[in-house]
């Protein structure tokens, strides 16, 4: 609802620090956007993830015919946080397209619209389980991995944790999302999940949903006592920390 | 099939020598009303049979197919195909299994050459192919059968020698999706064998004629409505309310309170049926029955979520009656014809006359001698509601609900259905179509919007040509694209949408803690119940108290807990809403002291507290109470208008009172009542004139308020998961068809947002806004009641809690309050409120 309200906003906000939340990831400064972009100040660097884009497509291949207006909907919302930093460099963490055929069956007004987006930088395709063989007639170079700027970019999570080895991960996949609850009123949103070492990022996609952080396929990601909950609120980003989510 | 007199024979009757001799043999002799709907029948005419319980309706039903079967003999060898002569349509797979029981009886006693045989969702797959190719003579089966026979190549074939249609418990079918769905496949079968005639069974309903028009084409030219024989009469039943030692509870919808006299009655009696309206209900009844089962009584459950070996036990057992009691929920609300029962206990009230007298009906299957049946209410307000059901029915009051217009989902699964079947004409499928009664008013552009919804989705942005599941080929007939949309379809049948359920499975734990394999399976529950439980766990299932041992992949496996005090599943829905009849008997009772003489004293004693507290509104007034407690403000909407209607009503007025500034935090609704809450002093605000209850409650919230708020509600939202489930936009979650892991899904709540942004006239948005107007908003019932107290709203300004408002209070924030302490807390607040309302 939320992020389907943003792409049908005829405006979506621009102009910088307007709700955002600055953090550290592993020595990194970050900012937390609330349209679900992750900006790094020092490298130029904007990252999305699980834009999932064709979905309604690929389930409308096997038969279900979810309606065709999700890719176009993800895409203006990227266009809005692109257009707010002017980035560098573009990163798309993974489960770009929401299956194999995804980037192949594209329509051709839509793939207008990444070129556009992706003129004048550069754009990096990171391949995730949804989309493993890359892009096909897209701007960008695709990977599995990549290192830059002392953080590791990568679409899953790696399972140990507490490591050097996912010190400063930056990973999407789990479309975390959290649930605050005040007095008799409960809210969910998806989030960024951050513990200071590494980052799950939240999905970007308008049909993606959110698995809670409370979940089993959450457990042994996060320290949980530094682990805080960066909700894609409205206007701006609400951090809560993992043991006041609940009250 | 005990259904016939024991009177001897005394004249000659217009039956085939078998059926006479028979009749003979027994000492019985056919009813009138067994006779009449024959010869009618013999005649030609299309036939409704209205009946109460106990009359012989079933053996009325299937008279003319079987004297017609006698007629013809035995079918020498190596005579070609034949298709079935009779088809029998029950709700209930149980009473499919049931029927054929019953209705071997006679045909073996007469040695009659006819076949019968039963075909459900628990039939083998082998049994089914068998069926196919070598037909029984008659076939007891359930509408989603029937959906899944006519899309198939050999549908013709199978139908074409069709003389008898057969329809069971018709009054019930025919309110729901699946009576839509039952009534376009009739369109169908008519095709295949214009010769067929129906013949329906139907409980009392209020109109007749919805019935008699269901049974026959509609469309340009109607076909004259089925001929009617209604059999009036029977013994009046006896009926009596529950009197208890113990005290009634103020609320909730558990009736441990009367256990030991229901208890005491099942020793009494021979057989006795104990109904509850949800499982959750009756698992907890049959847990605490067994708690004080000092003779080992044979006592059985009986519901829904229960695997299905588990409910054929039962039901054995229970025809070769060896069992004292069964606890069940409405899978055995309908005419099954078990056993000797000699009483019937209703726990919790009935939420419907009409309801009642069918569930009463389940008592001593013969229609000359009194049903005996009592109620035990399972708190105050549903007292009052007994006995205002139990007046009537004496009086014989009827509230079925009307005949609804035919669901747009289900016409869309039709239509592929059909496409799988052969490639079909457009006209010729319209025409078909809305010959069906439910179906009799759809208009042909909204037929094309749905035809274009099964090809493509119906988007106006048509980027799914190259998918289409459907096409239109040259001569202009539509087929499926592939074979694999066919089987898509029949994984997808039906209109019955369940949550994602779990199979329980009890494992033994070894002595290494890890479980083993096998085990018995208990039945099914839903996922969201199991997602909460955590290793050890403790909660009631299947009339154990089981374990939580881990979730492998589609089991929830279970050991036995040899505990007393476990969690137990809550099951969603279940619950009827009050029907209006009711409702109006009960506020007629509430706003005349003189009918209290009939309520027991607890019960009595309250409604005259409550008298001098506050005041008791009249029966056409409208009471708003409003009062302080704790840091929050109350007010009380005394409506008696049903759950569902008073949910809506929640939500729009809580709109309302934000935009008053009264800064509402929540609601909650029951049958009886609606409570709102909030920060600020809302009976305060109608004192001093911020606020006016007569713009509060205006009519005209039904207009924006109501839009803005279907926008965004959830409810909305489960009906749209619903009609696109059916509908075929998404497939249905199949046990065992899940990949491990995550799911690959996809929200229905996301598609729904999709298309409200991008596409609000979506035929899919369209049909969830018709269901939920006439379903869950139950928004036709808030509207006339709006209408009614319109002028007539008494509101008083209290200091603290009144005796009528304990039973909502103790409602609220029930739903928060997970796990055990939930008994622990409820415990101390209603003591806390009950002190506070009578000091």
């Amino acid at each position: 609802m939320h992020r389907l309200g943003l792409a049908a906003r005829s405006t979506v906000p621009t102009g910088l620090g307007s709700g955002t939340e600055d953090i550290l990831v592993h020595g990194v400064a970050a900012v937390c956007d609330p349209l679900g972009g992750l900006y790094l100040p020092d490298t130029g660097m904007l990252i999305v993830s699980d834009l999932h884009l064709e979905k309604g497509a690929a389930f409308a291949r096997r038969g279900m015919m979810l309606p065709p207006y999700d890719t176009i909907a993800t895409l203006n919302i990227l266009a809005a946080v692109i257009a707010r930093y002017d980035p560098k460099i573009v990163v798309s963490l993974g489960d770009n397209f929401h299956d194999r055929r995804g980037s192949e069956y594209l329509p051709e007004n839509l793939r207008a619209l990444i070129a556009d987006m992706a003129r004048g930088r550069d754009w990096i395709w990171i391949n995730g389980n949804h989309d493993p063989d890359g892009t096909t007639d897209l701007p960008g170079t695709s990977t599995d991995e990549l290192f830059y700027g002392g953080l590791i970019f990568r679409h899953e999570p790696s399972l140990i944790s507490g490591h050097g080895k996912t010190r400063g991960e930056i990973a999407g996949h789990l479309h975390p999302s959290a649930t605050v609850r005040r007095r008799e009123k409960s809210v969910r949103r998806a989030c960024f999940a951050c513990d200071g070492d590494r980052l799950v990022m939240p999905a970007f996609g308008v049909l993606s949903g959110g698995l809670d952080l409370r979940h089993r396929a959450m457990q042994g990601l996060f320290n949980h006592d530094a682990l805080v909950a960066h909700l894609l609120g409205r206007d701006r980003i609400y951090s809560v920390r993992y043991g006041s989510l609940l009250g | 099939m005990c259904s016939v007199d024991r009177i001897q024979i005394d004249g000659t009757v217009d039956l085939p020598v078998p059926f006479t001799r028979w009749f003979a043999e027994k000492g019985w002799r056919p009813r009138a009303h067994q006779l009449e709907l024959l010869s009618r029948a013999q005649g030609g005419e299309n036939m409704l049979l209205i009946a109460p319980t106990g009359a012989g309706k079933t053996l009325a039903g299937f008279l003319p197919s079987l004297t017609d079967l006698v007629r013809r003999g035995k079918v020498p060898p190596g005579s070609g195909f034949k298709g079935i002569h009779t088809l029998y349509v029950s709700p209930l797979k149980a009473l499919t299994v049931d029927i054929e029981r019953n209705l071997m009886k006679p045909v073996t006693e007469m040695g009659l050459a006819v076949t019968v045989e039963n075909r459900t969702g628990d039939t083998p797959q082998a049994k089914r192919q068998r069926q196919k190719l070598s037909p029984p003579d008659i076939l007891l089966t359930t509408p989603e059968q029937v959906a899944l026979l006519l899309a198939n190549k050999e549908a013709e074939r199978f139908f074409k020698d069709l003389k008898y249609i057969v329809l069971d418990e018709l009054h019930s079918l025919v309110t729901s999706k699946r009576g839509h769905l039952l009534s376009l496949g009739l369109a169908r079968i008519r095709r295949h064998a214009p010769q067929v005639r129906t013949i329906g069974l139907s409980a009392t309903v209020s109109d007749p004629m919805d019935l008699q028009t269901w049974l026959v084409p509609q469309g340009e030219t109607p076909a004259p409505p089925a001929g009617l024989v209604h059999v009036t009469g029977g013994a009046p039943p006896d009926i009596t309310i529950m009197g208890t030692e113990g005290r009634i509870p103020w609320s909730g919808h558990v009736s441990v309170y009367a256990i030991p006299e229901v208890y005491e009655q099942i020793r009494r009696h021979k057989t006795t049926l104990i109904f509850v309206n949800t499982r959750f209900q009756a698992e907890l009844l049959f847990q605490t029955l067994w708690t004080v089962n000092e003779d080992n009584l044979a006592i059985a459950l009986h519901h829904g979520s229960l695997d299905v070996g588990q409910r054929r036990k039962v039901e054995a057992a229970m025809a070769d009656n060896k069992l004292r009691a069964v606890v069940a929920t409405s899978t055995l609300d309908m005419g099954i014809d078990w056993g000797d029962i000699d009483l019937v206990v209703h726990v919790g009230a009935p939420k419907g006359a009409s309801r009642l007298a069918q569930r009463i009906g389940r008592a001593n299957h013969r229609m000359d001698e009194p049903s005996k049946a009592i109620l035990v209410p399972s708190n105050r307000f549903e007292v009052m509601e007994c006995q205002a059901a139990l007046d009537a029915n004496y009086l014989g009051a009827q509230d079925t609900p009307p005949v609804g217009e035919g669901a747009l989902d289900v016409l869309a699964q039709h239509v592929l259905g059909m496409a799988c079947a052969e490639p079909f004409d457009p006209l010729e499928l319209y025409d078909e179509i809305i010959s069906a009664s439910p179906y009799a008013d759809l208009s042909w552009e909204m037929f094309e919007r749905i035809v274009d919804f099964v090809a493509t989705g119906g988007y106006a942005l048509r980027s799914y040509e190259r998918y289409a599941k459907i096409r239109k080929q040259e001569d202009g007939r539509w087929r499926v694209s592939n074979p694999a949309i066919a089987q898509q379809y029949r994984m997808n049948l039906g209109t019955i949408v369940e949550a994602a359920e779990l199979n329980v499975r009890l494992v033994k734990p070894n002595a290494k803690g890890t479980v083993g394999r096998g085990g018995m399976s208990l039945g099914k529950v839903e996922e969201y119940f199991v997602e909460q439980l955590t290793r050890g766990d403790t909660f009631q299932f299947a009339g154990k108290v089981l374990r939580f041992e881990g979730i492998r992949e589609n089991e929830c496996l279970v050991s036995n807990a040899f505990s007393l005090d476990p969690k137990i599943p809550a099951y969603a829905g279940g619950k009827f809403p009050l029907t209006t009849y009711l409702a109006d008997q009960v506020r007629a009772m509430l706003a005349d002291p003189k009918r209290w003489k009939a309520l027991p004293d607890q019960v009595r004693d309250w409604l005259e507290i409550q008298q001098e507290r506050s005041i008791l509104p009249r029966q056409d007034e409208l009471l708003i109470e409003t009062f302080p407690r704790g840091k929050r403000f109350f007010m009380i909407a005394y409506c008696f208008e049903g759950r569902l209607a008073h949910q809506t009503l929640g939500m729009l007025l809580t709109r309302r009172l934000e935009r008053a500034g009264a800064r509402p935090l929540g609601f909650v609704a029951t049958d009886y009542s609606l409570a709102v809450w909030g920060l600020d002093d809302i009976g305060g605000m109608i004192g001093k004139g911020r606020l006016s209850l007569s713009d509060l409650f205006d009519e005209d919230m039904l207009g924006d308020d109501l839009e803005a708020w279907l926008d965004e509600s959830y409810m909305l939202k489960r009906t749209f998961r619903n009609c696109a489930v059916i509908s075929g936009l998404i497939e249905r979650r199949h046990p065992g068809k899940e990949k491990t892991g995550r799911q690959v899904t996809v929200s229905t709540d996301l598609i729904y947002d999709v298309l409200r942004s991008h596409e609000p006239d979506h035929v899919l948005l369209e049909a969830t806004r018709r269901d939920a107007a006439s379903g869950l908003l139950d928004i036709a019932r808030l509207g006339d009641m709006l209408k009614r107290i319109k002028g007539h709203i008494t509101h008083r300004d209290l200091d603290h809690v009144s005796p009528l408002a304990v039973p909502i209070m103790l409602e609220i924030g029930k739903e928060n309050v997970p796990g055990e302490a939930h008994d622990a807390v409820l415990r101390e607040a209603a003591d806390e409120l009950i002190a506070e309302a009578l000091s």
